[in-house]
């Protein structure tokens, strides 16, 4: 081992251990889920929807059932409880309106109609490809605008705005501090512009997966790659009509996550499957369901218009929020509320607005990913933040350091910062690229304002 | 001249803990008659290195050897509840709750040890290499597989702790948004230098600078690999990644690696960082949390380059070369 | 489906495969034969996870046919492993912390075995080309390619593990 890793004896935290697995992951003897042998094993495929938005006329399993190797078939009325997914409403966030089958229409090209369950892959494959759905077509929409326009194609009755409802009937998550309209009024310049994020691929190199295994007791074993292992009993469990006393999760070792493993997408199906079958079913992803039907980033468009003084000082924020949730909502109020109260970024200021929309549009439905909801919080605001600067003719670095949080703000949020250390973080990065920060700027600390 | 160069910087703060609280994580500890401290939880390692910071988290708080810590982590039914790995969370709750078992063992350990000694427990210290003993006099020792062999075969006491760690629900107020949104706040500044090729439109990071204020650093091999990681991240990110390249339509979505762009071996530049630790008084030993936040700085730092480098506007990401063909058409068309 | 029997050596041993079909060296290898470092990552081709030796050049295993590979000679980690011929590559891993997940890292360990077998002074942009079709989504390359170029240091050195 080399020096660098030599832990000082008698404490741990803070010395540059090595990475327990490590020794493992170089000889490629790291147990992942799909690593535990489980004998006669089954596996699943699903037939998904092949148009983006329709009603189901007719779902005929005829063909997949009678095609080599299928043991089973499931469609939604094999789904006893609830029949729709229940992501996230363990932390009371979100409401069930995602079918695990589609039972009436689907609303993304790619939603889940029939689960076939083959002694191979490629025998559940092929029955899947047998099972024939008919479609009554109807009108799609990619776009978010296009989404809210008036008359567009609607996707839920429940949302007749194709937008999600906040407590209190709010179309969207709210932050209101101070009076933006009036210090707007007396701001020497408004500067305004939109951002754009593009969908995203977690894409952690292991698909996520499960092996669903009945006990001889009565309890099903599920062997997964999971980021959220007690959360995904408790839903599986709620699927499946069952007690969660009755689930067994085992995994705490992934191949990546990324958020890409906390969709619970996987581990009810299988057991659903294993529970009608009375054998253990393997569901995984592959690499094309990961890249077409696994939730993604969103697109996240995010409009600032901003109020400053001539000396720089952000004195009005607005901030408009469309989140591009796809299809379904899955856990997007969470990302909305994450995002809101991110705003107005690491800068304080006094008069702050913003809106987080979570649209419905008929894409494949977007979920969590590193840094869900802030990652396009920071990056249209550190774009806006040059373009003030810009407009301004000032130094970007000295305009972010006149405007970022000290202890003792106000946050819009209505806390006030304790744990501030973006002066000091922005310095560092000064130091560590040569830039010559005026002695004034070098002088400032997170701890008190200086000169205000 | 075919080559600009720019620089461009951005600067973000990050929060650390499940956003709106309610997110229970728990840990139990014990230890074996083999000598080891095992520390029993249902959390999830995505590569991270949760069980490595678990186990240095865990012998810190007992004051064992690193090398005795066992982390038997990602079952139910052995585990408690953990609310999952993701939202920043799993060092901040999780290592809070491990603190919270750590503490509640090495009490029963010093206390069996104290029998032993025959010396109030109050005296005790660890010395992290594997012996107990009485403040300021050193040769009154006994070693902790002797204390755990004690508790055992001569007091009949378990050597074991309990923690749980919650944080209650916060929900944000749906007129003002008021609420406890977070724990506690990570920060970051990334400097990026590019090269754009203005025939190709391609665009070469030259180099990624930043500082990192993420608390006390539980383990600064592993925050390097995350910094390092998530730079490349980003890359992808604000370079070539979507699942829908000419959003909003859905043509040409990738259905492989070979068609969803990820940043290439050779893209990758010299990413420096340095870190500042301002512990936090809410994190397990002044931790905060690193893994989310290391893609968020460098991701406008390269469009604010690119902008820098072409004098251009753009606002969007994925920046593919045809974005930027596109733009500096309109840039000369304007200019005319 | 007719089933053609074919014969392998895999890490040494013989192996005689009934191999229907299009039925994968990746599928023969995990399944069959319980080679569990032959990773699936895509079975597609695109991210080297699946990567082994056939006849000592670096292949992907998901991408060929068993019934192509009569007679071929395939090593695996694991039998890299056995003979500690990866030794020193695999310590370089350890010290450059060049994993996380570890999912693409049996593949990553071969290909640096296929690049240093074929070109023991490799540079830079050697290293980068011979991992190039291993895809890693956590470490951002860079602690990977220190590790092999240290570990081609070493082994210029008479570094031991071969
Ligand atoms: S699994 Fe073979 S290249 Fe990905
Ligand atoms: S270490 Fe996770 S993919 Fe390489």
């Amino acid at each position: 081992m080399s020096e660098k890793h030599k832990i000082e004896a008698g404490h741990a935290v803070g010395q540059p251990v090595t990475l327990r697995e490590l020794e493992s992951h170089v000889k490629g003897q790291t147990v992942y889920y799909e690593d535990v042998k489980v004998p006669r094993m089954l596996h699943l495929k699903v037939h998904r929807s092949s148009v983006a938005h329709a009603r189901i006329l007719d779902i005929d399993t005829s063909r997949a059932e009678q095609s080599d190797g299928v043991v089973s078939v499931l469609t939604y009325r094999d789904v006893p409880a609830t029949k729709v997914w229940t992501h996230f409403e363990a932390v009371g966030i979100a409401p069930g309106a995602e079918p695990i089958l589609a039972l009436d229409k689907v609303r993304w090209k790619g939603e889940p109609i029939v689960a076939v369950v083959a002694e191979s892959l490629k025998q559940a494959e092929d029955g899947a490809a047998k099972v024939k759905v008919t479609y009554e077509k109807l009108a799609s929409v990619f776009d978010v605008d296009a989404a809210l326009a008036p008359g567009a194609p609607n996707l839920f009755d429940c949302w007749p705005d194709n937008h999600y409802l906040f407590p209190d009937d709010h179309a969207a998550a709210q932050i209101r501090f101070g009076d933006a309209e009036k210090a707007f009024a007396e701001a020497d310049h408004i500067v305004e512009h939109v951002y754009n994020t593009r969908p995203i691929e977690q894409a952690p190199i292991e698909t996520a997966g499960c092996v669903a295994v009945p006990g001889s007791d009565g309890r099903f074993t599920l062997y997964t790659n999971s980021q959220s292992l007690s959360n995904t009993r408790n839903n599986a469990a709620e699927i499946a009509g069952i007690s969660p006393a009755r689930l067994h999760l085992i995994g705490g070792t992934a191949g990546g996550g990324f958020g890409g493993k906390v969709d619970m997408a996987i581990e009810p199906m299988a057991l659903l499957a294993a529970m009608k079958s009375k054998r253990p079913v393997k569901y995984r992803f592959t690499r094309e369901d990961e890249m077409t039907v696994s939730s993604t980033r969103a697109a996240w468009r995010v409009s600032i218009k901003d109020g400053v003084m001539q000396d720089g000082r952000i004195v009005a924020r607005y901030v408009t929020t469309h989140q591009d949730v796809g299809a379904y909502l899955r856990n997007s109020i969470y990302g909305a509320f994450k995002h809101a109260s991110h705003m107005p970024g690491p800068y304080t200021v006094p008069n702050v607005s913003a809106d987080v929309f979570c649209v419905f549009t008929n894409r494949t439905p977007s979920a969590a990913m590193r840094g869900f909801g802030v990652m396009p919080a920071s990056f249209a605001i550190e774009m806006q933040m040059d373009r003030i600067a810009k407009a301004l003719r000032m130094d970007p670095w000295q305009l972010r350091l006149k405007n970022a949080f000290r202890n003792g703000d106000m946050k819009a949020h209505r806390r006030e910062v304790w744990d501030a250390a973006l002066v000091e973080t922005i310095q560092a990065t000064a130091r560590l690229s040569g830039k010559d920060l005026p002695e004034d700027y070098k002088q400032m600390s997170s701890q008190k304002r200086l000169g205000s | 001249m075919a080559k600009k160069r720019g620089t461009g910087m951005a600067a973000v703060s990050y929060p650390i803990g499940m956003h709106l609280g309610g997110d229970p994580t728990g840990a139990l500890v014990h230890a074996t008659s083999g000598g080891n401290f095992v520390v029993a939880m249902s959390s999830v390692d995505l590569g991270q290195g949760l069980k490595t910071v678990m186990a240095q988290i865990a012998a810190e708080a007992l004051g064992v050897p690193l090398d005795t810590v066992i982390i038997d982590t990602g079952d139910t039914d052995t585990g408690p509840h953990c609310s999952g790995t993701g939202a920043s969370r799993t060092t901040h709750r999780a290592g809070n709750a491990v603190i919270a078992a750590a503490k509640e063992a090495r009490s029963a350990m010093l206390d069996v040890a104290a029998e032993m000694l025959e010396v109030s427990a109050a005296d005790l210290e660890t010395d992290g290499k594997g012996n107990i003993h009485v403040a300021g006099v050193e040769e009154k020792s006994v070693s902790v597989a002797e204390t755990v062999q004690a508790g055992t075969f001569q007091f009949g006491k378990t050597i074991a702790g309990r923690g749980l760690f919650l944080v209650p629900k916060s929900p944000q107020d749906p007129e003002t948004g008021e609420s406890d949104p977070h724990s506690t706040q990570a920060h970051a500044c990334t400097v990026a230098e590019v090269e754009v090729d203005t025939e190709s439109g391609e665009v070469e990071v030259l180099s990624l600078k930043s500082a990192y204020e993420i608390g006390r650093q539980i383990n600064p091999e592993l925050v390097k690999g995350q910094i390092v990681g998530g730079a490349w991240m980003a890359i992808g990110h604000t370079l070539c990644e979507t699942t829908a390249p000419y959003y909003p339509t859905t043509e040409h979505a990738p259905l492989d690696f070979l068609n969803y762009g990820m940043t290439g071996v050779a893209e990758m530049p010299e990413v420096e960082c340095e870190l500042l630790e301002f512990p936090s008084p809410s994190g397990p030993f002044g931790a905060k949390g690193v893994g989310e936040m290391v893609a968020n700085s460098p991701i406008p730092a390269i469009v604010n380059a690119i902008n820098n480098a072409l004098d251009l506007d753009i606002s969007d990401i994925p920046v593919t070369p045809e974005v930027i063909l596109r733009a500096l058409d309109a840039q000369a068309a304007g200019a005319d | 489906m007719t089933a053609k029997l074919v014969q392998l050596t895999v890490n040494g041993r013989e192996e005689h495969i009934a191999a229907d079909g299009l039925i994968s060296l990746q599928q023969v290898l995990r399944e069959k034969l319980d080679y569990n470092t032959v990773k699936d990552g895509c079975t597609q081709g695109g991210c080297g996870a699946c990567s082994v030796l056939v006849d000592g050049e670096l292949a992907l295993a998901c991408l060929l046919p068993v019934s192509r590979l009569e007679g071929a000679e395939i090593t695996t980690l694991e039998g890299l492993n056995e003979s500690n011929s990866a030794g020193v590559i695999q310590e370089s891993f350890v010290e450059h912390s060049a994993a996380q997940c570890g999912f693409c890292t049996s593949g990553m360990i071969i290909s640096a075995k296929a690049l240093l077998d074929e070109n023991p002074t490799p540079s830079r942009d050697d290293i980068m080309e011979a991992i190039s079709g291993n895809l890693c989504r956590c470490t951002g390359y860079l602690p990977i390619i220190e590790a092999v170029q240290s570990a081609a240091g070493k082994l210029a050195k008479g570094g031991d593990g071969e």
